[in-house]
């Protein structure tokens, strides 16, 4: 538990101030264009109409999917900019509304003083408009403030360290720690800087020189204080440490050389446990070939394929099976081998990716349920599900039903009639578990299978596709041989069973992503040096 | 085309000069029409009339709140539609309906607001506030650095005058000044600003539509009714000679009003 508080603490600064740089520097965007916008069209309603409609309509976008969407806008990159992007747009709304509302509403009778007492358009603006706006656009501003720190948490999936990595990961590895952390932080950082808003107009409304100076010092303090957030060490990186200095010595006489010195090297991960044991695996490997590693954790699938194919990140984590179905777009199940070479082909020829030898285990999707639930159906495999099928409730990750393999499988054994329900993959082991459903859309690799004493059902027809994972290297990366080399040496050395007693280790065991990469470390180091063995089955 | 200065005369010119001003509304509604005047120095003009018939829609042509259809406005001899609207509101002083004072400034901001706007440095805009707050009876130490919120509403009409006067204004418009205070406050202020307009030789012109009121102000009357004049006059030629039986009416009235009164009290 303290351990885990303290590996959470450490990594505060760095998500901390991604989160408060993006939020900050996005809300002052969004008011610098808001503020002249709202005064534009408060001015006339001609334009006040579309423009208010407009800005509604952007705030009627899911968060998650205007932050999506704005890597693909802007060309594939990934990162802070479309994250500062989606957030500024999603600032507009509540400050642009406000200042509308609150120039149009003022008492005719005073706007008329105005220019009777000789004031030109502009000073009417400034001295009396919107001085007794003020409350109604500061009311906006921090109604955007609120939002735009909450919505924040969800750049992580794009690629924007936040404080939303606390809670992706946090969900993924059921460390709830992880995940209250992040909810906390981006709480208290809402909250102050909604007060610090505050005071600002208190402190103008009732000419508070001092108060507004001091409320300005500390919110720039704060910023500053983001930028420089990162150098700090909390002091709690040790556990880490310690274990990659442990493993450094002991295989410190078996690397001659170290081949990747000096080099910085991106790699991504997906949005679940086994990718952020692989990726912590890969990046201990590439840093004992002293290449310098940056992480960007938490990434949509689409969006870190998008990341790889332009080089913003080098290498990645990918399974035949998704490449297969969301990138090739295919549905027809295919053999295995087969699979792997078509896609590594299909990868080279039309995105000059290269795809490094399979890690040797399968994440497939696969159905499971209770152990003691398969026998009363009479299910050994998925065939024996279709009589009962009106009365059975599957679960599944929200993308599973929307993957062509789902439809596939159920057009397969004839389970048009069974009821679906999408949940995080967090919550349905238990959920099976739990009885309250029968079945769900399991990953082979999850540690929960074993633990929750759940069976996954055979496919006699072959209809889920295999899912070899494979590490992809970007086409610029794929021009430095020693980086090849490096990721080359996991090459089949994982194996299904390795990979779930990882995955297990964190979702059940409470470990770190980074100890149960050193577990799986030490095994494949056992293993010794495969990279030529012939595909495990 | 070069334009002719005229000799200055304010004697024998009048100050305002009001010349057959229409307003046609974009509707096509016509509010005013054919209206004319004259106000010499020191005078006092009263439009007096029912509500909407067109009398504060004169007053704002003066100060080209409101632009006149046709016709003119001639402030000594020059045409305000010759002027930036913006400096011709800075010279004419305006007190307003409904106050209007702008709630988020001081007593002291409210009054000095247009010598502000004229970038008069600020010692020279405090000592007029001063001297402002002082003639209207306002004490300056006590109400100067007061929000408009904290006074009673005649003393926020106060701070109305003391505003519209800033400038030593050559002209000053006064839309129902008196509409929004209690009876007491009312007779109380009229006299003080008869007194002031007299003291200071104000060239002003008042809308109203309280007959008594304006019997007790004004120098001559203009007795309106659906944007048209019915009668320019003094008070005296008013009640000799109306123009017409809603004029005599409306002279009788408070005669009227104080017979009812004597029935009542005995």
């Amino acid at each position: 538990m303290s351990e885990n508080f303290s590996e959470r603490l450490a990594e505060l600064p760095q998500y901390l101030s991604g989160h408060l740089l993006l939020s900050v520097s996005a809300l002052i965007l969004g008011i610098a264009i808001s503020l002249p916008l709202g005064v534009l069209a408060s001015r006339s309603h001609r334009t006040s109409g579309p423009l208010l409609a407009t800005a509604s309509l952007v705030q009627t976008v899911p968060s998650m999917a205007l932050l999506a969407l704005m890597v693909p806008l802007l060309g594939g990159t990934i990162g802070f900019l479309p994250a500062f992007a989606a957030l500024t747009m999603y600032s507009v709304l509540p400050t642009l509304r406000n200042t509308v509302t609150g120039i149009v509403e003022l008492d005719p009778a005073i706007v008329e003083a105005a220019h009777g007492v000789g004031m030109t358009n502009w000073q009417r603006l400034w001295r009396v408009e919107l001085p007794l706006a003020a409350p109604v656009i500061v009311a906006g501003i921090r109604t955007a403030t609120v939002w735009v720190v909450g919505t924040t948490t969800l750049s992580t999936p794009i690629g924007a360290p936040s404080l939303g990595n606390y809670i992706f990961a946090g969900l993924q590895t059921r460390n709830w720690m992880s995940v209250v952390f992040g909810c906390v932080f981006a709480a208290v950082l809402a909250i102050f800087l909604d007060q610090i808003i505050r005071l600002l107009e208190v402190a103008l409304r009732e000419r508070k020189r001092q108060l507004g100076l001091g409320a300005l010092a500390v919110l720039l303090v704060v910023v500053a204080g983001g930028l420089f957030l990162p150098l700090i060490d909390l002091g709690a990186q040790s556990t880490r440490d310690a274990v990659t200095a442990q493993s450094k010595t002991e295989s410190a006489d078996k690397t001659t050389g170290r081949s990747l010195a000096g080099q910085t090297i991106v790699i991504g991960s997906k949005t679940f446990t086994e990718q952020y044991i692989l990726s912590e695996l890969i990046e201990r490997r590439l840093v004992e070939e002293g290449a310098v590693v940056k992480t960007i954790q938490n990434m949509g699938s689409t969006i870190l394929f998008d990341a790889l194919r332009n080089n913003t990140i080098d290498l990645y984590v990918d399974y035949t099976g998704t490449i297969w179905t969301t990138i090739m777009e295919r549905d027809e199940a295919i053999e295995r081998t087969a699979m792997y070479i078509e896609v590594a082909h299909y990868l080279r020829n039309k995105h000059g990716i290269l795809t490094i030898a399979p890690l040797g285990f399968q994440n497939a999707y696969s159905f499971a349920m209770r152990q003691d639930h398969a026998p009363s159906l009479g299910a050994r495999s998925i065939a024996d599900l279709k009589p009962h099928a009106r009365e059975l409730t599957v679960a599944g990750d929200p993308e599973f039903f929307a993957r062509p393999e789902w439809a596939s499988v159920r057009d397969t054994y004839g389970l048009g009639a069974i009821t679906t329900i999408g949940m995080d993959s967090t919550f349905m082991y238990q959920a099976v578990r739990d009885r309250r459903v029968d079945l769900i859309g399991a990953y082979t690799t999850d540690g929960r299978i074993i633990a929750f004493d759940l069976v996954i059902l055979d496919d006699p027809k072959a209809a889920f596709p295999p899912y070899d994972a494979i590490v992809l290297l970007s086409p610029e990366a794929q021009q430095n041989k020693a980086l090849i080399k490096a990721t080359a040496w996991f090459a089949n050395l994982i194996h299904d069973d390795l990979m779930r007693e990882a995955n297990r280790r964190v979702d059940l065991d409470s470990q770190s992503p980074a100890q149960a990469a050193d577990f799986l470390y030490r095994a494949t180091n056992a293993s010794n040096n495969c990279y030529l063995c012939p595909l495990r089955q | 085309m070069k334009r002719r200065r005229r000799t200055k005369n304010p004697k024998s010119r009048p100050v305002l000069r009001v010349k057959r001003v229409s307003k046609i509304f974009a509707d096509g509604g016509r509010a005013v029409s054919d209206v004319s005047f004259d106000a010499v120095e020191g005078e006092l003009i009263v439009i007096l009339g029912e509500s909407g018939c067109g009398k504060t829609t004169t007053l704002k042509m003066i100060n080209r709140l409101i632009d006149a259809s046709n016709g003119s406005v001639e402030i000594n001899g020059q045409n305000v539609s010759r002027i930036d609207p913006v400096h011709l509101r800075r010279t004419i002083g305006y007190v307003f309906q409904g106050i209007g004072l702008f709630s988020h400034m001081t007593v002291a901001e409210n009054v000095g607001i247009t010598p502000a706007l004229l970038h008069w440095d600020e010692e020279r805009i405090q000592i007029r506030v001063d001297e402002l707050l002082a003639m209207v009876r306002l004490e300056p130490e006590k109400y100067r650095n007061r929000m408009p919120a904290e006074l009673s509403g005649g003393q926020q009409q106060r701070v109305g005058f003391a505003r519209a006067l800033a400038t030593s204004p050559s002209v000053i418009l006064l839309d129902e000044p008196f509409g929004a205070l209690d009876p007491i406050t009312r007779d109380t202020l009229q006299h003080e600003f008869k007194h002031i307009q007299r003291s200071l030789n104000l060239t002003g012109v008042l809308v109203t539509h309280d007959v008594t009121e304006a019997l007790l102000l004004a120098d001559r009357i203009l007795v309106m009714k659906s944007g048209t004049i019915v009668q320019f006059g003094t008070a005296r030629d008013l009640v000799a000679s109306p123009a017409s039986l809603y004029v005599a009416e409306l002279m009788d009235m408070p005669k009227r009003q104080m017979r009812q009164l004597e029935s009542v009290v005995g």
